[in-house]
């Protein structure tokens, strides 16, 4: 608690023992009213004064004005207790926000506690401690176990383990050692680490994290900006109800003046539209917290907004859907091991730099002995044909496309469904078994896409810039709904402007990329998500939602989290309107008294904050 | 250009709409958003005119919340 709200928390004891002993004297003696005026100073001394200087700013309807007029209203029909009352509830609705605000601040702060205070730099063979701006590309810093990664950069030296955990949300450490890259705002675990920075401190991911998250709230959601709406005419109209209410029914329906003082006085109480309005912001802040701890960036509330009404998700193939990486797939020798196999394609292929050739160098794993190579010719758009040692005798070998076999006259096993490239292996004439190189599916695509399915989006499609048949034999295993082949990044934007047409009035679109030449697509579509943003500035650019690693379930977590905050707005805003109108119906007919008003301004808003905290707790369930 | 505010202190919700409000009617300025849950006031204002105009926010502020703070970050 802070230094304000520790005094207000003894103020109000004060005043509560006040209010109770003036309560059980019920009146007794000449000194009654003392007690309760004891009781209402001590809670409210200040909201009077506040009010007469607001008032000289021109601020007149705020709730201090409101409080003072209400509960002067009360005192001055008789009704002590209730004006005590009102004035210490409202004080303690006030510190409970002060409270519950100041709580959800500080835990979300703690959640992006990623901020490097300093950077050991060394120079000159020197370490010194230096504000991380100072820090130049290049330079060496020194990064001790508990300490922040103060930039991004590379391991000269040393091994460790670093936390990334605010970063992604893995818990599981990232184990580096020399070579490997650190990304800055990790926390390194155990080991002393030299790093060579390869990034301003403004060009580092933690600063460009950092910067995301603090503009994340200046983008507000809809709910957001129809809760302060509201609020700006609910105030005036509830305050002229009152005056109505004042004056209109003793002087027409000759009602007596104290009933209906008590009953506008009881209407300035509900009309505090701050419960209304603290609760959407806070919900929302809770999702983007919840959001962030699970390792999902998103730029503003109202992309919460977005998420939750998704009914069609484009994602780009490669990076996204499959690794965008050619991998040896199959091996499939007629004869033998296939070991053996892919040794001699990596024997024949050694010298050329095709990826195809990378990728079976790659897969093959082990230094080949070069002695082994002898005259090596490349056929062009056909293979190589290479002279190969292999158990002390030379051999003609043939490695290439299925053209090379048939100039060759070998006969080969027809391939079965592949999404890649078939390298065939012949020694002569004598067929040795084919080689598959492909692209793969991410593992943790199908599990997402399943995820994505059970939270209803209806359509999901694929765009590729790759050949319409490869685009259909991935989307076929994953079961996307639709599929389109050869597209430039142009064609990108405006397949995705179509589908924004033909889905749903009130459903969003979101597209998938890794940010890697999709920056127009990610603009385009309702929500753009990318992946990986760790390590790709262009990502972080261009989409509205990041996903720290490459997880794609994520994706359904943010769903769910966009979901989950948006019910709790929708809860109370109709909660809070709801009750603060049936309470306004009550008074106005006689049927409640300035207690049920009382609960109608404190009561709603201690509920709707304790709702909107739930925001902040995000558990990933999965079935 | 744009200009970052903290506002710390800040009582209540509303009270952040109504300067929100009032900012965004000052001449210069472009565009303004206030989080009540970040206390971060974010101008963009017209170039050559920022001082000027967060000058006046500051006075738009100070009306509303006087008990808030106001201080420039960047």
């Amino acid at each position: 608690m802070t230094k304000k709200q520790k005094k207000m928390v003894f103020r109000l004891t004060i005043s509560g023992m006040f209010f109770i002993s003036a309560v059980v004297m019920e009146n007794k003696g000449l000194w009654a009213g003392l007690p309760y005026i004891l009781a209402y100073l001590f809670a409210g001394y200040d909201i009077p004064w506040k009010a007469l200087r607001n008032i000289k700013n021109g601020q007149v309807f705020d709730e201090n004005f409101l409080m003072t007029i209400a509960t002067f209203g009360a005192i001055v029909v008789g009704s002590l207790e209730e004006a005590v009352a009102v004035m210490l509830f409202y004080q303690v609705g006030e510190l409970f926000n002060d409270y519950a605000v100041n709580q959800s601040r500080k835990s979300i702060q703690e959640l992006m506690d990623i901020n490097p205070e300093y950077a050991n730099l060394l120079r000159d063979g020197v370490e010194e401690q230096v504000d991380p701006y100072e820090v130049n590309v290049g330079d060496t810093i020194i990064i001790r176990p508990g300490e922040k990664v103060p930039l991004d950069g590379v391991v000269l030296r040393g091994n460790s383990s670093l936390d990334v955990k605010a970063l992604t949300g893995e818990p599981m450490p990232a184990e580096v050692e020399a070579g490997s890259s650190v990304v800055s705002g990790s926390i390194n675990l155990n080991g002393v680490l030299e790093v060579q920075t390869t990034r301003l401190f403004d060009d580092s991911t933690v600063a460009k994290i950092l910067e995301l998250v603090e503009n994340a709230s200046s983008r507000k959601a809809k709910a957001e900006t129809f809760i302060t709406k509201f609020a700006r005419i609910y105030t005036p109209i509830v305050v002229g109800l009152a005056l109505v209410l004042a004056v209109f029914p003793p002087l027409l329906l000759g009602g007596s003046w104290g009933t209906w003082l008590y009953r506008a006085c009881s209407f300035l109480v509900v009309s505090c539209p701050c419960a209304l309005v603290i609760s959407v912001p806070l919900s929302f802040f809770g999702g983007l917290g919840a959001a962030s701890k699970t390792g999902i960036l998103l730029k503003g509330s109202n992309y919460l907004e977005a998420m939750a009404d998704l009914d069609t998700i484009v994602f780009d193939k490669t990076g996204t859907l499959t690794n965008g990486k050619f991998q040896v797939s199959d091996v499939a020798p007629v004869h033998g091991v296939r070991e053996a196999l892919l040794e001699l394609a990596a024997l024949g292929e050694y010298h050329s730099t095709h990826p195809i050739a990378l990728s079976v160098k790659e897969a093959y794993g082990k230094t080949v002995d070069t002695g082994r190579i002898g005259q090596v010719e490349e056929i062009a758009g056909h293979g190589i044909h290479a002279q190969i040692e292999k158990d002390g005798e030379w051999h003609d070998l043939y490695i290439g496309n299925r053209k090379l076999m048939e100039q060759q006259q070998i006969l080969v096993d027809t391939p079965s469904e592949i999404l890649g490239t078939t390298l065939y292996l012949a020694d002569g004439r004598e067929y040795l078994g084919a080689i598959v190189i492909s692209d793969s599916i991410r593992p943790d695509v199908p599990a997402a896409l399943t995820g994505l399915r059970q939270q209803g989006v209806k359509n999901l499609v694929m765009l590729t810039g790759d050949r319409e048949e490869v685009g259909k034999i991935v989307a076929g295993k994953l079961g996307l709904d639709q599929v389109f082949g050869n597209l430039l990044p142009g064609d990108k934007v405006s397949r995705v402007e179509e589908l924004l047409k033909e889905k749903p009035f009130g459903k969003t679109l979101a597209f998938v990329g890794d940010g890697i030449n999709d920056a127009p697509v990610l603009a385009r579509a309702d929500v753009g998500i990318a992946m990986g943003g760790i390590g790709s500035d262009a990502a972080v650019e261009a989409a509205d939602v990041v996903i720290m690693d490459d997880d794609s379930s994520k994706i359904v977590d943010t769903i769910q989290i966009a979901r989950k905050t948006m019910g709790i707005v929708k809860q109370n805003i109709i909660f809070a309107i709801g009750v603060k109108i049936a309470v306004l119906i009550l008074v106005a007919l006689g049927y409640a008294s300035m207690w049920a008003a009382v609960f109608g301004d404190v009561g709603v808003s201690v509920l709707a904050i304790l709702n909107a905290i739930r925001a902040l707790s995000y558990k990933r369930i999965r079935p | 250009m744009r200009k970052i505010i903290k506002m710390e202190g800040l009582c209540c919700a509303n009270c952040a709409a109504k300067i929100e409000e009032g900012i965004k009617k000052l001449p210069g300025v472009k565009d303004v958003t206030l989080s009540f849950m970040t206390q971060r006031l974010t101008i963009e204002a017209e170039d050559g005119r920022e001082d000027a105009v967060v000058e006046e926010a500051r006075k738009v502020a100070k009306k509303i919340e006087p008990e808030a703070g106001f201080k420039i970050l960047r």
